[in-house]
């Protein structure tokens, strides 16, 4: 298997040195990294102070507005008509009619729309003010209320391991990860399969090789080749991601990215001082906390492994497929017809991979994670779970390897006939026809 | 001869050489759904020389080049190398340059060289040395790290033609060779072709161009709609068409000259210029060259007198425009 050998070499050494490859693997990152900087950066930051006109109807929240940062209140009892409150220099007005107790809705008047962040914080803190008075209307006492008003915790566990909580959602989160990245990969590093077929085909050297190695040969170097190109790729982008995200947040977004402070700063100030008394300050990252908590729950040895298994598996079935459809075509545009009935199982699966999530047991769910097209983005999330049954993942196993088996055999004899037929239009029923003929 | 059941019972077989069949194939069919590429093709090339592929475009000619080079495989009958039947493993005694030539472009020339070398099962370090000595016979040595899109066609091809011979393989497989070469790099490839079969190389030329066939072939094939129709040694097909036909060049009267054939033989055409003439005459059956002199001695006095043999050319279009083999040798099996 000498020539094997070579042939992946081949195919990782030439797409490795190109220029592209270079710049794909060092923009990529450093142009991701760049995107969420801006965006967190932008949301962080308000461009301008705004000017909060609250006229005040109901006669409820004289005095008490507190102003934020760049964010001043003032409140007026008096009507304010549309012209006059253009003609001011207020940013905002807000109007609370008289009956806000009831009917519970404020009118929000701009100028330029302020970010929904500000939004944010001026509803609240309305909502806030408006809440004590209701308190006050009602006769309410407000710790009391404070008390009443905690929110209701449910945590799940399963019933064969009581005692721990299970963070099923999380954990399910975590496996559609896997599955989507599968789904990223296998569709990037398929169509760079399906490409260089094409470009064999069309250079015309294709007959040189297959008159010094066997078809098969010649498309499973390429299969592998590819991918080996992919996990370098993938592996200096995590690399690169993550050494540029923790540099960047390090420099550019010192202290605004801590998640802490973004927290607290959006929680009301009696809440924050409730917050700080319990001593429960590390719920503000309470998310963060569960996916640690789910990340300790999953069986993390098997999810790689079966992470990896089912990468392997479902990118062999799927580029093989790519690899035939390249072959049996003569230029780019043709390959639409044949691509569509290929990358619809594979959108199917991260539909119902993302249904998955909040509904395991959906009967979809079961038959799409045993589907070898399907099976190895939906499976992960049911690893990811624990909720699969060990002989549903025997079971989709074996038949993700007879699958795929079964479509590089069909695929070598589509691709062993396709890259020698030139100038002929390809259809479905040409192809099976050259599932029979005789090598 | 072996299998000649397989091949339709008028075509004509004229021997190929005795010495034993560098390859031999034995009625080999080939299929695609209900389309015959090639019905029952049996022939042989024999060692240490040059043989002619021949046939119109679409005969099948590719397929069955295909099928020695085991790029495809026969429906039916089997293919033998040096007497024994072809493995996986002869491949790499094969050197195949096929018409429509390519290379990776973006590849540089040497690095591709060795790639293509290598998977022919030559070591890296064999293959380096043989490369710069070819390089450096055609002067080319500034090619290596050129990318093969940076070359002009006729360059390219010269490369193609390299890494084709370049493992040293037993048999040669040339399709079109001449094909994009301007007439001095055609005349380089027709030299090394030659030399290679000095050297001891089976080389199996197909070409439209008659002209090389007559020059270089010994030995060839002709295969029209998948079968084959002529094989054997070019000079004994070339005389086997033969018409007994004779050129005559005299000066005298064409009328005396024609008066004087009678039925011995037909003027097919004649022509003068300042009394000196040629007529083509074809002689009836039975009749001999002495027969004719006999006749015209007394008409016209003789400068000279040819025996017309058709070229590769004439014969290629009669076997290949004529619809039934029936007529294509009248009175002329063996």
């Amino acid at each position: 298997m000498n020539k094997i050998k070579l042939i992946i070499w081949r195919e990782f050494i030439t797409r490795v040195r190109k220029p592209s490859f270079l710049i794909m693997t060092l923009l990529a990152p450093v142009l991701v990294a760049a995107g969420i900087t801006v965006v967190v950066y932008l949301s962080l930051q308000d461009n301008n102070d705004q000017r909060v006109l609250v006229v005040d109807q109901a006669r409820l929240l004289q005095g008490k507005l507190k102003d934020g940062e760049k964010l001043t209140y003032y409140v007026d009892n008096a009507t304010w008509t549309d012209s006059a409150f253009k003609a001011s220099p207020y940013t905002v007005m807000v109007e609370v009619n008289a009956d806000i107790l009831n009917t519970n809705t404020v009118l929000f008047f701009y100028k330029e729309l302020p970010s929904l962040g500000i939004q944010r914080t001026i509803s609240n803190e309305l909502e806030k003010n408006l809440e004590l008075a209701k308190l006050q209307g009602e006769g309410i006492d407000e710790e009391a209320y404070r008390r009443v008003r905690k929110p209701l915790v449910m945590k799940l566990f399963d019933i064969d391991k009581v005692g721990e909580e299970s963070y099923e959602q999380e954990r399910a989160g975590i496996g559609f990860f896997f599955g989507y990245f599968m789904f990223i990969f296998i569709f990037m590093y398929g169509v760079q399969v399906m490409r260089g077929v094409m470009e064999e085909k069309q250079n015309r050297v294709v007959e040189v090789l297959i008159s010094s190695v066997k078809p098969f040969q010649l498309m499973m170097g390429k299969i592998i080749g590819i991918a080996m190109v992919g996990f370098v790729q993938f592996v200096l982008w995590i690399a690169i991601t993550s050494t540029l995200a923790s540099v960047g947040s390090a420099i550019l977004l010192k202290d605004k990215l801590d998640p802490k402070a973004i927290a607290t700063s959006q929680l009301p100030a009696d809440a924050q001082a409730e917050l700080e008394a319990s001593g429960a300050m590390a719920m503000a990252d309470k998310d963060d906390v569960k996916l640690l908590a789910a990340l300790g729950k999953i069986n993390l040895p098997l999810t790689l492994a079966m992470f990896l298994f089912y990468f392997i598996g479902g990118y062999l079935l799927y580029s093989s497929l790519l690899a035939a459809i390249g072959s049996a075509v003569d230029s780019e545009a043709d390959t639409q017809q044949f691509m569509f009935p290929v990358t619809l199982p594979m959108i199917l699966a991260i539909i119902v991979a993302q249904t998955a999530v909040y509904n395991p047991n959906a009967p979809m769910v079961l038959w799409c994670s045993l589907i070898p097209f399907t099976s190895p983005i939906v499976m992960m999330v049911r690893v990811a779970m624990g909720n699969a049954p060990v002989w549903q993942m025997l079971l989709s196993m074996a038949l993700l390897v007879g699958t795929f088996i079964a479509t590089t055999w069909l695929a070598g004899k589509i691709y062993r006939t396709g890259i020698l037929m030139y100038g002929k239009k390809i259809s479905w029923k040409e192809m099976g026809k050259w599932l029979f003929y005789k090598g | 001869m072996s299998g000649r059941c397989c091949a339709r019972a008028s075509a004509i077989f004229v021997p190929a050489d005795k010495a034993p069949p560098m390859l031999q194939l034995e009625g080999i069919v080939k299929r695609y759904g209900s389309y015959t590429a090639l019905n029952g093709i049996t022939m042989q090339v024999p060692p240490g020389q040059v043989f002619g592929l021949l046939g119109p475009n679409g005969a099948g000619k590719t397929t069955l080049i295909r099928i020695i080079t085991r790029i495809t495989g026969p429906d039916q009958g089997r293919v033998m190398l040096n007497g024994k039947e072809m493995g996986p493993d002869d491949v790499a005694r094969m050197g195949y340059l096929p018409e429509e030539r390519g290379l990776y472009k973006k590849m540089k020339v040497g690095e591709q060289a060795l790639y293509l070398a290598q998977l022919k099962g030559m070591s890296k370090a064999d293959a380096t040395a043989r490369l710069k000595a070819w390089f450096e016979r055609w002067e080319i040595g500034g090619w290596w790290n050129k990318k093969v899109e940076e070359l002009s066609k006729g360059m390219a091809q010269k490369v193609q033609f390299i890494i084709t011979v370049l493992h040293e393989p037993q048999l040669l497989i040339l399709d079109e060779p001449f094909s994009g070469f301007d007439p001095i790099n055609a005349e380089l490839i027709r030299a090394e072709i030659l030399r290679l079969r000095d050297a001891g190389v089976t080389v199996m030329l197909s070409t439209h161009s008659m002209a090389s066939v007559e020059e270089l072939c010994d030995n060839i094939g002709l295969i029209d709609k998948a079968e084959l129709m002529l094989h054997g040694n070019v000079k004994e097909i070339r005389r086997r068409y033969a018409t007994n036909t004779f050129r005559v060049d005299y000066t005298g009267s064409k009328v005396a000259l024609a008066n004087s054939l009678s039925f011995i033989g037909e003027l097919k055409d004649a022509h003068e210029l300042d009394g000196h003439g040629t007529a083509l005459i074809t002689l009836s059956k039975g009749s001999t060259p002495n027969d004719l002199l006999r006749q015209l001695l007394p008409a016209v006095s003789i400068t000279g007198l040819h025996e017309e043999i058709p070229s590769m050319h004439d014969i290629f279009i009669r076997v290949v425009s004529e619809k039934a083999p029936d007529h294509v040798t009248p009175g002329m099996t063996e």
